[in-house]
This record gives C-alpha cells, sequence and structure tokens, in this order.
C-alpha cells in the first residue's frame, strides 16, 4: 500500500495484467520507449518486453483494426487512442466492429478489448484533445464506458476491464492524472464494473456525477455542508450500462437530484440518468431533476475553457435551486 | 511550358531510383546548374530573410511559452527549407492547408502574426479568417487536411481557377487511411494538389521506420498512379526547384504531386512535455544541426557577397520588433463569450441554444 497519483496507478494495472497474461499486449502511438505522451506506459516496455508492449505507426483506425485481428486470434488488446478526441478516426473499428461482433456472430465470438484514451478539459490542450465523448460510445450498444476518478477505482477498474470479455471504453480524465494521490494496494485488485459508488453521504440531496466533476461536485458538497445541505454525492464510474440500483436507491433516500456532467447537455449520460429517475424513480422526486453541464458548443478555443467548463459554484447554485424548490 | 523536372517520368519510376534532389551541397555549392531555380540573387536574399524570421519566431516563441504568454507551439526550427521554402514557391492565391506545425508557412500566406499567437493561445479570433485567405488554420487531426486538398483541388479546377491546393503533413502522417485517401482522390480526378511530407525522421517519439517497411515515402505516389520525389529538406533551394516545378505541372491541368522533404526538427515535438532524448540520441542530433538549411543558404549568399553579418542583425532586430508588435496585439484581444460561441454553433441558431445564451449573456453582464 502506497500513496500514488492515478497515471501510477494506471501504469500499475497494466503491468500486473501483463505479467499475469501473456495474451495481453498493449500498443498504440508512443506508448512503447516513450511511455506514452502522458507516460501511462512509462518503463513497460522494458519491463515486459516488446512482444507484448509496442508501437504502432501513427493510425487510429489501424489501431482499431489490429485490436479487432488479435482479440480474433485470441489475445487481450489493451490499445490506447492518444487523446479521445481522435476517437473519430476510429469510430468505425470502436462502434461498427468491435462492439457488435458479439452480437454479428450470434454470440460465437467475443472481444475483449479495452480502449484507454486520455479526455477532459482543463488542461489547456489544442482543439480536438479535451472533448467529453463518451455520449457517443454509451450510445453504442455493447461497449462498457467506465471512467474513474481516482487513483484506487483506476486501477481496479483497469484491471476488471482488461478481463472483461466484453469491450470496453476506458476514458482517464487528464486533470485527474496527476493532481492528487490516494492510497492504492500493491498487486491486483479489482473493482466491479457494473456498480455506481457513494463517495459521500448526504440526505438533503443527490449529486450524481462522474470522472473530474466527482471532486468538483465533493468541493460543491463540503461549502454546502457549512450551510446545513448535506449532500450525497454519486460517482457513476461505469456510465454504460448505468448501475440503476445505487442510483435509485440514492434518489429514493433523499428525493433531491443534481446530475453533474462536464460533456455538454445535448444527448449526454446527464440525460440518460435523468431518463432512468424519471422513469422508475418519479415518485420518491420532490423537486424538478437539476441538470449541471456544458453549454452545447464544440469544445471551446482553451483560453476560454474555464468559463465554459462546469464548475463547484453552479453545482452549488443548482443544489440550492433544487433543494429550496 | 519547360519543365526542369519530368513528373511524368515519376509516375512510373522504380521506387528504388528514387532519390533526394539537392541543389545546393552542404557547403553552400551548387551541384549541378542544370538543376538551379529560376531565383534571382534578390530573390534568394528574400527567402533566406524568410528563413531567418522562422528561425527567430521559433526561438521567441518557445520563449514566450515558457513565459506563459503563447499557448500550444510545435517547434519548427531545422525545418525551415521544409516549410519556407516550399511556402515561397506558391502564389496567394493558391490554398493552404497546414498542419499543426506549419504556423510560419500560414503567416507568410497572409495569416497576421497576432492571430496565429492567439490561435496558439486558444482565442477564437486567432481563426476569424479575411475572406482573402486561401487557407485553413493549422489541422490538428493528422491526416484530415489531406483529404481536404483533394476538395480544394477539385474545386477549383471545375472553377477554372490557375491554382493548386497544397498541403502538409508528416512522416507519421502517411500512415492514416487519410493520406492514402487525399492522394489517390486527387490523382483520380487529375484534380492540382500539391502534397507534401515532412519527413523528420519521427511522429513524436515512433521513428520514420516504424510507420512502414516502405524505403521511401515519396514511392506511395506510385500506386496512386501520381508524380511522387523526394528532396533533400535541408536544401531550400532544393525545395523551392520541385515546389515551384510541382506547381508549374499541376496549374497545367497535370493533375496532382506529392513531395516527400528529408528533414529533422531541432527541438522537440511540442511544449508540452516532450523530452526528445527519450527517442534519440545527442550524436544524431549533432548529425542533423550540421546540415542546417540556414547556414547553407547563408554560406551561398556568403560567398556570393550578398549577406552580411550586418544584414542579419538588422533582420533579427526587425523581426524581434515585429513579433513584440503582434504579442502587444494579441494580449489585448477582447476576452471571449460563450454567448458568443452559443451564437456560432448554427447559422440558424435554434430555440433551445437561444435559452443558453440568454444565461451565459446575463453571466457575463455581472
Ligand atoms: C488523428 C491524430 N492522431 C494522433 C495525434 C497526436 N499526434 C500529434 S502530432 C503526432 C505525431 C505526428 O508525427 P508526424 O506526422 O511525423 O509529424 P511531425 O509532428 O513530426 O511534424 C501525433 C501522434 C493527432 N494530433 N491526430
Ligand atoms: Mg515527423
Amino acid at each position: 500500500m502506497a500513496k500514488t497519483t492515478m497515471i501510477k496507478a494506471i501504469t500499475q494495472a497494466l503491468e500486473e495484467e501483463l505479467k499475469r497474461d501473456k495474451n495481453v499486449l498493449v500498443f498504440g502511438e508512443d506508448v512503447g520507449r516513450n511511455g506514452g505522451v502522458f507516460r501511462a506506459t512509462d518503463g513497460l516496455q522494458d519491463k515486459i518486453g516488446k512482444d507484448q508492449v509496442f508501437d504502432t505507426p501513427l493510425a487510429e483506425s489501424g489501431i482499431g483494426g489490429l485490436a479487432v485481428g488479435l482479440a480474433l486470434t485470441g489475445f487481450r488488446p489493451v490499445p490506447e487512442i492518444q487523446f479521445f478526441g481522435f476517437v473519430f478516426e476510429v469510430m468505425d473499428e470502436i462502434a461498427a466492429q468491435i462492439a457488435r461482433t458479439h452480437f454479428r456472430l450470434g454470440g460465437t465470438r467475443k472481444m475483449p478489448v479495452t480502449i484507454r484514451a486520455p479526455f477532459g478539459g482543463g488542461v489547456h490542450t489544442p482543439e480536438l484533445h479535451s472533448d467529453s465523448l463518451e455520449g457517443l460510445m454509451a450510445q453504442t450498444p455493447g461497449l462498457k464506458v467506465v471512467i474513474p476518478s481516482d487513483p484506487y477505482d483506476a486501477k481496479g477498474l483497469l484491471i476488471s476491464a482488461i478481463r472483461s470479455d466484453d469491450p470496453v471504453v476506458f476514458l482517464e480524465h487528464m486533470k485527474l492524472y496527476r493532481s492528487f494521490k490516494q492510497e492504492v494496494p500493491d498487486g491486483a485488485y479489482t473493482v466491479a464494473l457494473d456498480k455506481a459508488a457513494i463517495k459521500r453521504e448526504g440526505k438533503d440531496v443527490s449529486i450524481i456525477t462522474y470522472g473530474y466533476m466527482v471532486h468538483e461536485s465533493l468541493r460543491a458538497a463540503e461549502d454546502l455542508a457549512k450551510e446545513g445541505i448535506e449532500a450525497e454525492v454519486v460517482d457513476l464510474r461505469t456510465v454504460s450500462p448505468l448501475d440503476e440500483e445505487t442510483i435509485l436507491k440514492s434518489v429514493k433516500r433523499t428525493g433531491k437530484v443534481v446530475l453533474v456532467q462536464e460533456a455538454q447537455r445535448q444527448a449526454g449520460i446527464n440525460a440518460q440518468v435523468a431518463a432512468l429517475i424519471a422513469e422508475k424513480g418519479i415518485l420518491s422526486l420532490e423537486a424538478p431533476i437539476g441538470r449541471v453541464d456544458a453549454p452545447d458548443t464544440p469544445y471551446p478555443f482553451s483560453d476560454a475553457e474555464q468559463i465554459w467548463l462546469p464548475n463547484k459554484a453552479d453545482i452549488i447554485e443548482k443544489v440550492k435551486e433544487t433543494v429550496n424548490f | 511550358m519547360t519543365q526542369k523536372i519530368d513528373f511524368d517520368a515519376l509516375k512510373t519510376i522504380s521506387p528504388s531510383e528514387i532519390k533526394p534532389l539537392q541543389v545546393l551541397d552542404e557547403n553552400g555549392n551548387v551541384i549541378d546548374p542544370d538543376f538551379f531555380p529560376d531565383l534571382s540573387d534578390e530573390k534568394i536574399v528574400e527567402l533566406f530573410k524568410k528563413m531567418l524570421w522562422s528561425r527567430v519566431l521559433d526561438e521567441r516563441s518557445t520563449k514566450l511559452n515558457r513565459q506563459g504568454r503563447l499557448g500550444f507551439f510545435a517547434p519548427t526550427a531545422g525545418e525551415e527549407a521544409s516549410q519556407i521554402a516550399s511556402e515561397f514557391a506558391m502564389e496567394k492565391s493558391d490554398f493552404l492547408l497546414p498542419a499543426y506545425r506549419d504556423v510560419p508557412q500560414l503567416v507568410m500566406h497572409g495569416l497576421p502574426l497576432e492571430k496565429a499567437f492567439l490561435w496558439s493561445r486558444g482565442h477564437v479570433l486567432g481563426n476569424e479568417y479575411a475572406d482573402d485567405l486561401a487557407a485553413l488554420p493549422p489541422q490538428i487531426i493528422i491526416g484530415a487536411q489531406y483529404v481536404q486538398a483533394a476538395g480544394v483541388a477539385l474545386g477549383l479546377k471545375k472553377k477554372g481557377a490557375k491554382n493548386v491546393a497544397y498541403t502538409y503533413t508528416g512522416d507519421g502522417g502517411t500512415s492514416q487511411g487519410d493520406f492514402y485517401e487525399g492522394i489517390n482522390f486527387a490523382g483520380a480526378y487529375q484534380a492540382p494538389a500539391i502534397f507534401v511530407v515532412q519527413n523528420n525522421g519521427y511522429a513524436i517519439s515512433v521513428p520514420r521506420a516504424v510507420q512502414t517497411v516502405a524505403p521511401t515515402l515519396a514511392q506511395k505516389g506510385l500506386a496512386a498512379g501520381i508524380p511522387g520525389l523526394q528532396v533533400d529538406g535541408m536544401d531550400a533551394l532544393a525545395v523551392y526547384l520541385v515546389m515551384s516545378e510541382a506547381r508549374k505541372y499541376s496549374v497545367a491541368g497535370n493533375g496532382p504531386v506529392l513531395i516527400e522533404t528529408l528533414t529533422y526538427r531541432f527541438g522537440p515535438h511540442t511544449l508540452s512535455g516532450d523530452d526528445p532524448h527519450r527517442y534519440r540520441t545527442a550524436e544524431e542530433e549533432d548529425e542533423w544541426r550540421k546540415k542546417d538549411p540556414l547556414v547553407r543558404v547563408r554560406t551561398y549568399l556568403d560567398k556570393k557577397g550578398l549577406w552580411s553579418a550586418e544584414q542579419e542583425e538588422a533582420v533579427v532586430a526587425e523581426v524581434n520588433e515585429e513579433i513584440n508588435e503582434a504579442m502587444k496585439k494579441t494580449e489585448q484581444a477582447p476576452k471571449q463569450k460563450v454567448s458568443e460561441y452559443l451564437q456560432n454553433v448554427f447559422v440558424e441558431t435554434p430555440p433551445t441554444l437561444e435559452e443558453q445564451i440568454a444565461k451565459f449573456a446575463a453571466k457575463e453582464e455581472e
């Protein structure tokens, strides 16, 4: 047990699985000698060898196709897309091929692929590096979409993802890579892919969120507590498919709900959670469902990202509106 | 029309015959007078000044980035022959589709320097282009500009314009599907496009040899049925020759050309945390520094008595002044507004966005 950052926890998870199973293959642009542009694969090629950890030519569609082919020949591919904003280049392989292979072949073939990628705003990148595109993935049947919010979850969820026989899109928020450390056990452990986590208990309102927004929500909850409002913070962790039980139980306890996502409003995870609550939890509600999200523009020019991204103040405002309804 | 380069012959050449074309050797001597570009002495001096401008811009941009006054920057030092001499051969009315490293060409093509700086900082004003600027902002998605260049070229052809579309990618970029689609489409329509591959040996950390086992990148033109050739990308006069010849050929209705420039970036990939010594040696860097494209042209001019240290000093001072001026304007740019962003999502703004616009406008008032 040692305190470690999320990026190091991810490296540990990869190392554990590469060692445990020779069929696990980590590949992508710059993941070899360079150890990835964020150093997520730092040192792995040296420790494990080029057979299991290797660079690809620069082509995301090629990386996706490679994953399909390697999965069909008995491997467990863990490709990296250097930034998730480049996913459009490999959308066909992910959404139209990897996600449906099990279905297309009537359940006779599987795609144990884990696609890792950094994403998320607030770190001043050029365009198409920071976009929250999990909604596109969540709309694709056959994919699990996982977004950890801390080092402990990141390691356990990634190990679960790699061991899963279903394809997983594993999205790592760049702002969380090195922003804080947490106790992370040595060795392998798993965190369930189908369970949301209560990151803070509270009786007055449920804030349901994921990714970096978990931290903005926790900070908001602390401030709200000073004003006598006890907010519960639910971290979805797997944004698709949803852990309906945890969501509905929390809503039932508090009767009030605010949904928080970094992504734009339209057709996102918030909308899916809102629909779920409207469908199966409406009788617990004492106020309209509150939503905090980004405006419906493409991800902004980076100098303006701080005024565009949702933050603690937006969450506090929406929670008060909901609680005082 | 006379051409110094027989492009049609290059369509059926054997890959093993593809050799980098040179005009000046490393000591600034002319190798073959028959392959000297149509450039007057004054023009060569002008070209050199532009290369110097680019080198100073690179140094200053790096410093400004470190001071937090500029944002994203992909260093260009070492690639001046490839970048500046290629742009130098083009017309303002030709359409430029640059990648993230090709900011110098874009500024030479007509983008005001402060707009390039605003782009770097992440400001929408950096992307508001004058109507007569025939260019797109630097492309971030590697390869995307290649397919689009085929489209622009076809558009130019349909309009009967005597212009080309020209675009850049790197050695890494040639692995993208878009690269092949772009050169093939332009070939299929015999559209006036010039595709430049700036082969600087690395795609971030990945060496050129990992991209493909093909011995050259120029030979990729063969499969598309278009001429492909290699040029010494540290030799500005050679790059100019090849580009100007390719432009002539393409404008005359002969279809696209693929050009691989052999070059090197002296600095890191970008200033966002890249450490070149994780993937290449200092010795290798020294070898390439000996081929500095500025040194080669300077030596040539020196020998002809066309350049002096005083002139160089004056130009450097001028460029620094130009950068200071542009930086001043950059730092005076108004704060961006989300309400204005929302108005630019659609031409016809839907009611759902009107609500968001009102919300942000109210906040921005505060
Ligand atoms: C579609 C896409 N994939 C990956 C990247 C990340 N990336 C930016 S530059 C780069 C390397 C490009 O190398 P090369 O084409 O040789 O051009 P150079 O940077 O050397 O000029 C990579 C992988 C990107 N911007 N777009
Ligand atoms: Mg390169």
